[in-house]
């Protein structure tokens, strides 16, 4: 269809500079809010048919010359540029118009980027809005648009944009504590919900426990919690490393729990100490194999 | 007359196929038999200790383990499937799937009744060669010498239960029904923390270390592209398996990507590109990597042994060490894949070679794993 209505269109600009086109006795209106139902007055008599193609819709209809054509609300959706043609035998009549969007906000195309962010980030999540109508034509009539992000302890920030040809964006601070917040974007009587996840940061500090268990020191970590007191979620990997006389022993334990557990042979004057990621805990010294 | 000159043509022949033949069977080419020693010759008996030897690591490599174990002089110690196991490895690891490539074989020792040998065998498997190299002691029983094979027994994990607490991530991404504007799963955040080019054997190699720091677990790549002085690519290439590709919340993995014939002088700048995506991954198993230890020259290596913390048999174990200065700067990095699978709570060893030049100048580092089992990659 879409090609049919491509090749349609690129047939009229060729025909359109040798005549085809000609002066219309019809009365068609220059622009038609996409969705609107109207009528246009036709003179002459006897029938004809009438072809109406744009870049997203097409329509033949016979009609008879000297009454009007009505057009349903439904028949034209797509806004953009249209070409009427009305031909009858030999004879072709032809009008352009233009179809708009309606003024009315019907839906928002909304992107929240990332959806996963770490806790305290200044304008680290960014939001847009595409206002669309009812058929999903962009409004391109600056519209007032509000944002409003619910962080997980109940606060709310709110920022209010207008769109610039259609689109508006804001930038947002992430929450200070962990969880699930929802990011609203509102237009008229529209609203649309995003979920955004604020995980924990990077661990504030990381320190470890031991005692023994035979030969072996079992050793495990507090509860990991980043600088705004969030616990660490599971799976984040903790190195344990103990080095003694010219060898060491690594472990990489992902956490379980909130805390990293495991056991290492309980070496004489070994040093274990502890990292996640970036962050370096404490340091056990191993005294005469215990 | 037609008929005259074709039947002598068919005569010649059939005279000429008969001759090879003949010639074949009496002389056959040792280069078309399924040899794996490049110097040993086709062994038709064991008629001295060395073609013993060489009979035996040809029916290795032949598979032919009926055979080679019906030859062997202490097979009253062990049973065929035990000797299979020991050359084949158990629990689909990387010996499993691996092919005699080619041995070697040096006497140590001889007398009118017994000899020592040793035997190089070089395996390939996916991953590379490995070598397997045994001590073994051949002893004459009558006219002919017999090879007794010094068994190594995997060891066997005693009847038990091993708790864990199974950590998972899954993923459901988004579906073709969602408006385009629809949130998909974000991809996780990873950062290079370290990169370093060297001029190394002709070529130019990136060392560098890539960190995952968000809190699930990521499909991690680096491409990387040497860019001339006026800006043109002089070569484009990837990490392939120096690298850990999957990498758990805060866990860093080396890389390495080795550009042969681009000079460090060429180069007037380094493109690298991390890319990950999020995959469904395990926390499990834990693997400790125990009694590590860097070996001087002339076995410039890093040694130690993985110890499988949980109860699960891992199938092919990749080791990966980055090596440091002592300022802290990587300058090597290095892998190895252990033959045998991981069975629970038992160690096996490892050794990564380390080049020469760069084990004089290591002053820490650290190794990590990442673990293959039948079905699931961690």
């Amino acid at each position: 269809m879409k090609l049919l209505v491509t090749a349609f269109w690129g047939l009229l600009s060729l025909l359109a500079p040798y005549g085809l086109a000609q002066t219309s006795a019809w009365h068609f209106p220059p622009t038609v809010q996409a969705g609107t139902a109207f009528s246009v007055l036709t003179s002459g008599s006897g029938p004809a048919t009438l072809y109406v193609v744009g870049l997203g819709d097409a329509l033949q209809r016979s009609v008879q010359l000297g009454q009007s054509i009505a057009f349903g609300s439904e028949d034209l959706r797509n806004a953009g540029h249209y070409v009427a043609l009305l031909i009858a035998g030999t004879e072709t009549q032809s009008a352009q118009f233009d179809v708009v969007a309606s003024t009315q906000p019907a839906g928002l195309s909304f992107i929240a980027k990332p959806s996963r962010l770490p806790v305290n980030q200044v304008n680290g999540l960014s939001g847009v809005v595409y206002v669309l109508d009812a058929f999903r034509n962009l409004l391109v009539e600056p519209q007032r648009v509000t944002f409003e992000l619910s962080d997980p302890s109940g606060a709310t920030q709110s920022r209010v944009a207008t769109t610039r040809n259609g689109v508006a964006w804001v930038k947002m601070n992430s929450a200070t504590k962990a969880g699930a917040s929802q990011f609203r974007a509102s237009s008229g009587d529209t609203r649309v919900q995003r979920a955004v996840l604020n995980v924990p940061g990077e661990p504030c500090t990381v320190k470890m426990n031991s005692h023994g268990a035979g030969k072996r020191i079992v050793l495990e970590t507090d509860p990991l919690r980043d600088c705004n007191g969030n616990a660490v979620p599971d799976g984040t990997i903790v190195t344990f490393t103990e080095v003694y006389g010219g060898q060491q022993t690594t472990v990489d334990v992902p956490l379980k729990r909130g805390v990293a557990r495991t056991e290492l042979l309980a070496r004489s004057r070994a040093v274990i100490s502890v990292a996640s990621g970036v962050v370096v805990g404490n340091e056990i010294r191993v005294s005469g194999g215990q | 007359m037609k008929t005259r000159g074709g039947g002598i043509l068919a005569l010649i022949l059939a005279i000429a196929t008969l001759g090879l033949i003949t010639i074949g069977t009496i002389w056959p080419n040792q280069s078309a038999s399924a040899n794996p020693d490049s110097r040993a010759t086709l062994v038709s008996g064991d008629s001295s200790a060395q073609d013993a030897v060489n009979g035996l690591l040809q029916k290795i490599g032949r598979h032919d383990w009926s055979a080679a174990y019906s030859g062997l002089a202490n097979k009253a110690d062990f049973s065929e499937v035990e000797f299979a196991s020991d050359l084949t490895g158990n629990y689909g690891s990387l010996r499993t799937y691996a092919l005699l490539d080619g041995f070697d074989v040096h006497p140590l020792r001889a007398s009118a009744d017994e000899a020592q040998f040793r035997a190089n065998m070089r395996w390939a498997s996916v991953v590379g060669t490995f070598e397997d190299s045994r001590d073994l002691k051949v002893v004459r029983k009558g006219d002919h010498w017999q090879v007794a094979w010094p068994l190594m027994k995997e060891a066997r994990v005693p009847p038990q239960v091993i708790p864990v607490n199974y950590l998972r991530w899954d993923v459901i991404n988004r579906g073709p029904q969602d408006d385009w504007g629809t949130q998909d799963v974000e991809a996780p955040h990873v950062r290079i923390v370290a990169m370093h080019p060297v001029d190394r054997g002709g070529g130019v190699v990136i060392l560098g270390e890539l960190l995952n720091e968000d809190v699930v677990p990521a499909f991690v790549t680096v491409k990387a592209a040497l860019l001339g002085a006026n800006g043109s690519t002089l070569a484009t290439e990837d990490s392939f398996d120096k690298i850990s590709h999957l990498l758990l919340p805060k866990q860093v993995s080396p890389f390495r990507i080795d550009f042969r014939n681009v000079r460090l002088s060429q180069v007037d700048s380094v493109h690298i590109q991390p890319s990950a995506s999020l995959v469904s991954a395990s926390a499990d198993p834990v693997i400790g990597i125990e009694s590590q230890k860097l070996n001087p020259v002339p076995d410039s290596s890093l040694t130690g042994e993985l110890l499988n913390q949980s109860g699960q048999v891992v199938n092919v174990a990749h080791v990966i060490g980055t090596f440091y200065d002592g300022n802290g700067q990587i300058v090597w990095v290095a892998d190895t894949y252990p033959s045998r699978a991981l069975l629970p709570q038992t160690p096996v060893p490892f050794s990564i070679a380390l080049p020469a030049d760069v084990s004089s100048k290591v002053a820490s580092y650290h190794v990590m794993t990442t673990t293959y089992r039948s079905g699931h990659a961690q």
